[in-house]
C-alpha cells in the first residue's frame, strides 16, 4: 500500500449529499477481474453523456461540462470535497480504486459510509470527516477561488487552508500508523498467528459445531 | 454491571486480541464469496504465496452476473463470463465448497447461506457484499467488507475491527393487514435516514419484529446497510432455531442439542443498555413506496411526492430537487399516479419463498396491466424456485403475464442482461433506488412484494390493502 504522510493538493468539490458507490463506479465496471482500469470511469454517468463500458477509450467521449471533474479549474485535483454520507451503498472497493487511479488521495466530508471509509485506508486514501459547518465553508471557499488548495498533514492530523487556518481531524491511531508507513495489514495480522490458533483451539472446544 | 447486548455477546465471543486503543482482531466463522468482489482477493493470495487460513469456512457461488433466462447454458457477455469462470477456477484450485451454475442450490449468496445452514446463530459472517447484514436475522454478527478485507479474511480468518456503537430499533405493536417487513424497514430508514445508523450495529427488537417470520427478519436486516449500519441483527428465538434445524450444514444429534441451548442465550440481557434507542409503532406503518434516489426518500402509498420548496435545509433541498429531476416527478404528485414500465420481484431483500407467496396471493387469477413492458419474477435461489414450482406459484405468475426466471441478483443491480432503459419507472422489491442502479437512467421505486404485485396488475402504484 502507498504511504500517506502529507499532501498539498488541488481541491475538487462534488456538491451532493449521499454520493453512493454505484455513482462513483457503475456496476458494468465491476465485471473486471483486475484492480486497475477504473480511473477513466470514475463517476461515469455524471461525467459522460454516453454509456460507458469496460475497456472503452474515454478520450473522445462526450463530457458533461457542468460536472466538476470535467471543469478545467479542477484538473489535477488530489483532494475531493464532498457532502454527508459520502460513499454509501455497495461495499465495492472498486469505488476506492477508481478514485485512487484518477488521482484522488484524500476525501473531506461531514461523514462517510462505514464500508467505504474502511476500504479507503486499504488503498492509501485518507478520508477526513470534518464538521458540516467547516465543510460548508470550504465549499464556499473552493467555489470562490479557482486553484484552491488544501494542505493535509496526517502525522499532525491537520487540514490547512490557503489563508493559514488549520482544522484538526480525528483518525484511528492504528489506521494512521498503517497509512503513514504504507503497511500491509495482512502481514501485521499474521504476526498474531499463534493467538489466532489458540483462539481456534478454545472455540473448537466450546462451540464444536462451528468447526464441523 | 449492566447486562450485555446481543452485539456485545457476539463481539466478545469472537475477540482474538484487543490492543489498548480498542483495535481488535475479530475471528470470522463464515466467509461467503461471490464472483464480483473476490477475483482481486484470490489474486492477492496467489501473488503473496498465501493459502486460505480455513478453506472450510468459505462457501462460494456466482450470483451477480448470472443470466436468468430459463434454461440458459452460457453467459453471452464475455466479460461477465470471464468473471464467473475465474470464480470457477479459484474454487476448483482451492477446493472450496462451491455451487456452480447448473447446481440447484446456487443462488443469491444471502439467500443460499441460511437455506443451507451455512448461516448459523452466534456466527460472525462476512462477504464482499454490503447486504451481508441479512444474516444478522439469525442472531449472527454479519457485515459486508471490501475486497482487501476479503483477502484479509481468506489469509488470516480475522478482521481488524473497532467495536461499533449499539442502537436498538424497537418496533412494537401489530402490523396492519397488507403491511410487511419491507414496509417496516423502509419506514425505519425514512425515520432515521440513510446515515442514521452509520457507526452503529443495529439490533431490531420489539413485538412486531418477534412476530415476523425468519424471511421477514432477513428482509429487515438486509436493509440495515441502507440505514447506514454495517450490521443489523435480531435475537434468536424458537423460530430461529426451528428454521435452522435439519438444514444441510446445521449441527445434528447431540451437537444440535448443545448448539440450540447455546443459541437460546443470543439475545440482549434485560438490563442491557444501548447507545441509542429508536422506537416505532407498527400499527401506524403504512405500505411504503420510495419516490427518490435514496432509500430514505420514502413515503406511504397514500402519500405524495414531497415539495422541495418546503424543505428548510439547503443541502437536503438540493438533493430532493436533484432526485425529482432524475425521477421525472413533480412535487405533490400522489404516489398512486406514478405509472410503471416494469416490475421486478426478487433480490436478496425479497427473493425468498414467502415473498413469492405474498406476491402470488395478490396476483392469482388476474392479469398484468397491458401498459407494462415487463414484469419479472426472479427467485433468490434454485431451491426457492423449486419450492415455488412445487406449490404452483410459477403458474400463477406466468398465467398473469409475469416472466418466470432462473435465480440470481438480476435487475436489483443490472449486472446481467436484466435492466431498465432510461426514463423507465420500475416497482422493485430490491433495496436500492440509486441513480442508474437498475440501468442507466432507470427510475426505481422500492416496495414490498405484495405492493409490487398489485402495481403490476394496475400499471401504477395502488394501495394493496384496497386492492
Amino acid at each position: 500500500m502507498k504511504a500517506f504522510t502529507q499532501l498539498d493538493g488541488l481541491v475538487v468539490a462534488v456538491d451532493r449529499a449521499n454520493v453512493d458507490t454505484d455513482a462513483i463506479i457503475p456496476k458494468q465496471f465491476l465485471k473486471s477481474i483486475k484492480r486497475t482500469g477504473f480511473g477513466d470511469f470514475l463517476f461515469d454517468e455524471w461525467r459522460y453523456h454516453d454509456h460507458g463500458e469496460p475497456g472503452m477509450d474515454c478520450s473522445n467521449r462526450p463530457r458533461r461540462t457542468e460536472f466538476a471533474l470535467n471543469q478545467p479549474r479542477y484538473q489535477g485535483a488530489t483532494i475531493l470535497l464532498g457532502r454527508e454520507n459520502f460513499g454509501c451503498g455497495s461495499s465495492r472497493e472498486h469505488a476506492v480504486w477508481a478514485l485512487e487511479e484518477y488521482g484522488i488521495r484524500c476525501m473531506i466530508a461531514p461523514s462517510f459510509a462505514d464500508i467505504f471509509f474502511s476500504n479507503s485506508f486499504k488503498s492509501g486514501l485518507l478520508p477526513i470527516p470534518l464538521a458540516a459547518e467547516i465543510v460548508d465553508r470550504l465549499f464556499r471557499e473552493v467555489e470562490a477561488t479557482p486553484g484552491y488548495r488544501l494542505r493535509v498533514d496526517l502525522a499532525a492530523q491537520t487540514v490547512t487552508t490557503p489563508g493559514g487556518e488549520t482544522f484538526r481531524f480525528e483518525v484511528d491511531p492504528f489506521r494512521k500508523e498503517c497509512l503513514l508507513n504504507g503497511w500491509d495489514d495482512i502481514g501485521l495480522t499474521l504476526r498474531h498467528a499463534d493467538e489466532i490458533r489458540a483462539y481456534e483451539t478454545r472455540r473448537q472446544h466450546d462451540t464444536p459445531w462451528l468447526f464441523a | 454491571m449492566a447486562g450485555k447486548t446481543l452485539y456485545d455477546k457476539l463481539w466478545d465471543a469472537h475477540v482474538v486480541r484487543t490492543d489498548p486503543d480498542g483495535t481488535t482482531l475479530l475471528y470470522i466463522d463464515r466467509h461467503l464469496v461471490h464472483e464480483v468482489t473476490s477475483p482481486q482477493a484470490f489474486e492477492g493470495l496467489k501473488l503473496t504465496g498465501r493459502q486460505p487460513w480455513r478453506r472450510e469456512s468459505m462457501v462460494a457461488m456466482a450470483d451477480h452476473n448470472t443470466p436468468t433466462d430459463p434454461g440458459f447454458t452460457t453467459i453471452a457477455d464475455p466479460v461477465s463470463r470471464l468473471q464467473v469462470e475465474t470464480l470457477d477456477a479459484n474454487a476448483r484450485d482451492l477446493k472450496l465448497r462451491y455451487f456452480p451454475i447448473g447446481d440447484q442450490r446456487r443462488g443469491i449468496v444471502h439467500v443460499v447461506g441460511p437455506e443451507q445452514g451455512a448461516t448459523l446463530p452466534g456466527m460472525t459472517i462476512v462477504c464482499g457484499d454490503s447486504h451481508t447484514s441479512t444474516h444478522g436475522a439469525f442472531a449472527a454478527l454479519a457485515f459486508g467488507i471490501g475486497t482487501s478485507e476479503v483477502e484479509h479474511v481468506m489469509a488470516t480468518q480475522c478482521l481488524i475491527q473497532k467495536k461499533a456503537k449499539s442502537m436498538l430499533v424497537r418496533v412494537d405493536g401489530q402490523l396492519g393487514p397488507g403491511v410487511t417487513a419491507k414496509d417496516i424497514i423502509l419506514a425505519i430508514i425514512g425515520k432515521i435516514g440513510t446515515a442514521g445508523g452509520t457507526g452503529y450495529a443495529i439490533e431490531f427488537g420489539g413485538s412486531a419484529i418477534q412476530a415476523l417470520s425468519m424471511e421477514g427478519r432477513m428482509t429487515i436486516c438486509n436493509m440495515a446497510i441502507e440505514a447506514g449500519a454495517r450490521a443489523g441483527m435480531v435475537a434468536a428465538d424458537d423460530k430461529t432455531i426451528e428454521y435452522v434445524k435439519g438444514r444441510p450444514s446445521a449441527p445434528q444429534g447431540a451437537l444440535w442439542e448443545r448448539a440450540a441451548a447455546a443459541w437460546r442465550e443470543l439475545h440482549s440481557d434485560a438490563d442491557a443498555t444501548f447507545d441509542q434507542v429508536v422506537t416505532l409503532d407498527a400499527a401506524v406503518i403504512q405500505p411504503q413506496v420510495t419516490w427518490g434516489t435514496s432509500p430514505e426518500m420514502v413515503t406511504s402509498v397514500d402519500g405524495a411526492v414531497p415539495d422541495p420548496s418546503r424543505e428548510a435545509d439547503p443541502v437536503k433541498r438540493q438533493s430532493m430537487e436533484q432526485a425529482l429531476r432524475y425521477m421525472g416527478l413533480q412535487p405533490n404528485t400522489p404516489m398512486t399516479q406514478i405509472k410503471l414500465d416494469r416490475v421486478f420481484i426478487g433480490s436478496c431483500t425479497n427473493g425468498r419463498i414467502e415473498d413469492l407467496r405474498a406476491a402470488a396471493a395478490v396476483i392469482k387469477g388476474r392479469k398484468v396491466a397491458s401498459s407494462l413492458k415487463q414484469a419479472l419474477v426472479v427467485p433468490g435461489s434454485g431451491l426457492v424456485k423449486q419450492q415455488a414450482e412445487a406449490e404452483g406459484l410459477d403458474k400463477v405468475f406466468t398465467a398473469a403475464g409475469f416472466e418466470w426466471r432462473e435465480q440470481g441478483c438480476s435487475m436489483c443491480l443490472a449486472m446481467n442482461a436484466d435492466r431498465l432503459l432510461a426514463g423507465e419507472h420500475c416497482a422493485s422489491t430490491s433495496n436500492r433506488n440509486f441513480e442508474g442502479r437498475q440501468g442507466v437512467g432507470g427510475r426505481t421505486h422500492l416496495v414490498s412484494p405484495a405492493m409490487a404485485a398489485a402495481a403490476a396488475l394496475a400499471g401504477h402504484f395502488v394501495d394493496v390493502r384496497r386492492f
